[in-house]
């Protein structure tokens, strides 16, 4: 029987797990997720979780709650630089941690550290190292990793053209599946804010359908080219972001308003992100600069409901709408 | 000329105050942060950024309203928030309309260079190279002389027989350090403010329990953000051993008193072999270390939604469970109500007494 490893479809998720997957097969090691976010997964977190951890940490814990029992191992990187720059929130380079500290009954964790900070291959040895726990030769790990790279790689560009990552696994699974491109919309907004908080439509309420039914077209810093972010440099500040994610929806921010091709920019949000209390006054003193974009900051927590973040879109959609009709009728 | 102020933490600002002046700068000394503080610091501050931040905000506010035109802080390389402060405090003062100056000293060992042109801007008369560092030898003795008189607060405190004696003689005895100028001068004070603390007529026969304080160094350096909590304990009968002062002494205590001799890090290791920025690991080491000093139990103070801290948080009951110590968190924000603290407080001093008893009297009946 082949050895199940579970990798929680939560944090790194939504931008690692093409590789990861991609990985694990091909050494012959059979990956389990714990599938998309559910109303049982989220009171599991909330129960395990500390209260005063952030909302998508709760949901980390309520996904591996949810596979557990189902796997052999649990595959919970300590990421803590993949770039040479930027490193990843404290929460994360704790998470191996905090699970196997708190929950009781967690199979092994694989808790690779990676860093490459401390050398060009450190991400290989990385991986190195995990084959080397299954007792695989490293020629082929060696070869795993590459293919699992190219992988990434592919994602990454279907990320580029604007498929949203569960579209991006889909489409990479089954090769040759066409998936039906939206209508053209009307209106274009920026969201921005980290990918498991925005692909995940469970703790959002569906907030990239509500925009889309809307008529609302949205771009997120994964659809925008890397080669474009770094451009933004450290964004007029002194020192960058330390944060992965805050630096780069920051940089995206700058582009957006400074290219001024997006009609609403939105900030979505954790109750009680620690990078986010910065980056969000970051992002609201640039919005202030450019009054003609309008900007919005949604938060989100376990008790969100579907009713106030219709509501709160509703009203922003239709100020954007009728601010673009009254420009319109002046010129 | 411009004038210069700082972040206060404790009681600190006495040193730095002397330093400043030292190098030839007018300083605007913080007021201790009030209500005042904080509700300048909550309007103008993000609402989920960490305590600190808000109370500098509003601290930087108040200065700036007594004339204050340069702030002299700290910087960091993350991944702590701390770090990024800053910069933020700058912007947001800016989008004020308040043009200031900042000053901020990143890591002297990571950036030597940001280290010599600080200095530099701050060396207003001149001062050679040598006389700098005496004069920064000669404020740190002073952090020290001042560090040393609290830490005798902490132990003379629950053994005190009229209460509020040492608090009043700590009073007296912070203005004589705060009077000496000259190395010798801090010395004599020092000796004579320790001298008066241990004359404060105390009973040696009252049990009193130990506990140690863990957390985010700046809720547990500046008593108007942790609502004194060192006092109240004080009051309760409760010996406190803080395991952060900006001197540092920690290690050598514990060389003392352990027989392993084992650092914070090494301590801390087992559950979290990560540096998770500000003083996550630190909590968890010193937490393991407070138990293996024999101590009744811990108190981990916090600034709401500080990331290090929650993560520390997470992984502190096993470590509980695993030493038998009991540990109380505190998540300090503007909320957090003096009357409230006291109740959890008591409640677990209490646990603690009978945790206590309960040895012994199980101690007399097998021993």
């Amino acid at each position: 029987m082949a050895i199940k490893v579970g990798i929680p479809s939560a944090l790194l998720y939504y931008l690692y797990y093409p590789l990861w997957q991609a990985f694990f097969n091909e050494i012959g090691i059979q990956v389990v997720t714990s599938g998309k976010t559910t109303k049982d997964i989220l009171n599991k977190g909330v129960r395990e979780a500390l209260a005063d951890a952030c909302v998508p940490v709760k949901l980390f814990f309520g996904h591996v709650m949810e596979i557990k029992d189902r796997v052999d191992y649990l595959f919970i990187p300590r990421v803590v630089c993949i770039n040479r720059k930027t490193v990843y929130c404290p929460k994360f380079l704790g998470l191996p941690d905090m699970i196997k500290h708190s929950i009781v009954g967690v199979p092994p964790v694989i808790d690779i550290r990676m860093d490459t900070r401390q050398g060009v291959f450190a991400l290989l040895k990385a991986y190195l190292e995990i084959g080397d726990m299954f007792g695989v030769g490293k020629l082929s790990i060696y070869r795993a990793y590459r293919k699992a790279c190219r992988m990434l790689d592919r994602y990454k560009k279907l990320l580029r053209n604007g498929w949203n990552p569960h579209e991006a696994i889909n489409l990479l699974n089954r090769p040759g599946a066409i998936l039906a491109k939206p209508p053209e919309p009307g209106l274009k907004f920026a969201v921005l804010g980290y990918p498991y908080n925005i692909y995940d439509s469970f703790i959002n309420v569906n907030m990239l359908d509500k925009l889309r039914r809307m008529g609302v077209g949205v771009i997120t810093a994964e659809n925008i080219s890397p080669f474009l972010l770094a451009r933004q440099k450290n964004c007029g500040l002194p020192k960058r972001l330390f944060w992965t994610f805050s630096d780069l929806a920051l940089k995206a921010a700058h582009l957006l308003f400074r290219q001024g091709r997006v009609d609403g920019v939105l900030h979505l949000t954790a109750f009680g992100c620690g990078p986010d209390s910065l980056l969000n006054k970051f992002i609201e003193l640039e919005a202030k600069k450019h009054r003609d974009i309008p900007f919005m900051t949604l938060m989100i927590d376990e008790h969100t409901g579907e009713a106030g973040m219709s509501t709160r879109l509703e009203a922003f959609v239709d100020m954007v709408k009728r601010r673009k009709e009254a420009l319109a009728c002046q010129k | 000329m411009p004038k210069i102020t700082f972040p206060r933490m404790g009681e600190s600002y006495r040193t730095f105050k002397m330093l400043l002046e030292d190098l030839g700068n007018e300083v605007i000394v913080p007021p201790r942060p009030s209500k005042r503080t904080l509700d300048l610091g909550i309007r103008y501050a993000p609402e989920f950024a960490c305590f600190p931040l808000k109370i500098l905000m509003g601290t930087y506010l108040e200065t700036i309203e007594m004339g204050a035109d340069t702030i002299v802080t700290t910087g960091g390389v993350g991944p702590c928030r701390a770090g990024e402060y800053a910069m933020l405090h700058h912007k947001i003062l800016s989008d004020l309309g308040h043009n200031i100056k900042m000053i901020v000293f990143e890591p002297p060992r990571l950036h030597p260079f940001n280290f010599i042109k600080n200095i530099r801007a701050l060396n207003k008369s001149g001062v050679s190279i040598r006389g700098i560092i005496s004069h920064i030898k000669r404020a740190w003795r002073k952090l020290q002389a001042l560090d040393n008189a609290e830490k005798l607060t902490h132990i003379v405190r629950p053994r005190e027989i009229n209460r509020g004696s040492t608090t009043r003689v700590y009073r007296k005895v912070l203005e004589w350090i705060d009077q000496a100028y000259t190395t010798e001068q801090i010395i004599e004070a020092e000796a004579a403010a320790l001298e008066a603390l241990r004359n404060i007529p105390q009973d040696p026969e009252r049990p009193v329990l130990k506990v140690g304080i863990v957390g985010e160094i700046y809720v547990l350096l500046e008593p108007a953000s942790n609502l004194e909590i060192e006092e109240t304990l004080g009051n309760l009968g409760v010996e406190v051993e803080r395991s952060m002062f900006l001197t540092g002494w920690t290690r050598d205590n514990t060389w003392k008193e352990t027989t392993e001799g084992i650092t914070v890090k090494e301590a801390a290791s087992p559950y979290l072999p990560e540096l998770v920025g500000g003083h996550g690991r630190d909590s968890i080491g010193n937490t393991v270390l407070y138990a293996k000093r024999g101590f009744d139990g811990v108190i981990q103070l916090a600034p709401f939604t500080c990331i290090p801290e929650i993560v520390a948080r997470t992984i502190l009951p096993r470590v509980s469970k695993d030493y038998d110590i009991p540990f109380l968190t505190f998540f300090l924000d503007e909320q957090t109500g003096k009357a409230g603290m006291t109740t959890r407080l008591e409640a677990f001093i209490d646990l603690l007494k009978r945790k206590k008893q309960l040895q012994y009297s199980a101690g007399a009946l097998t021993g």
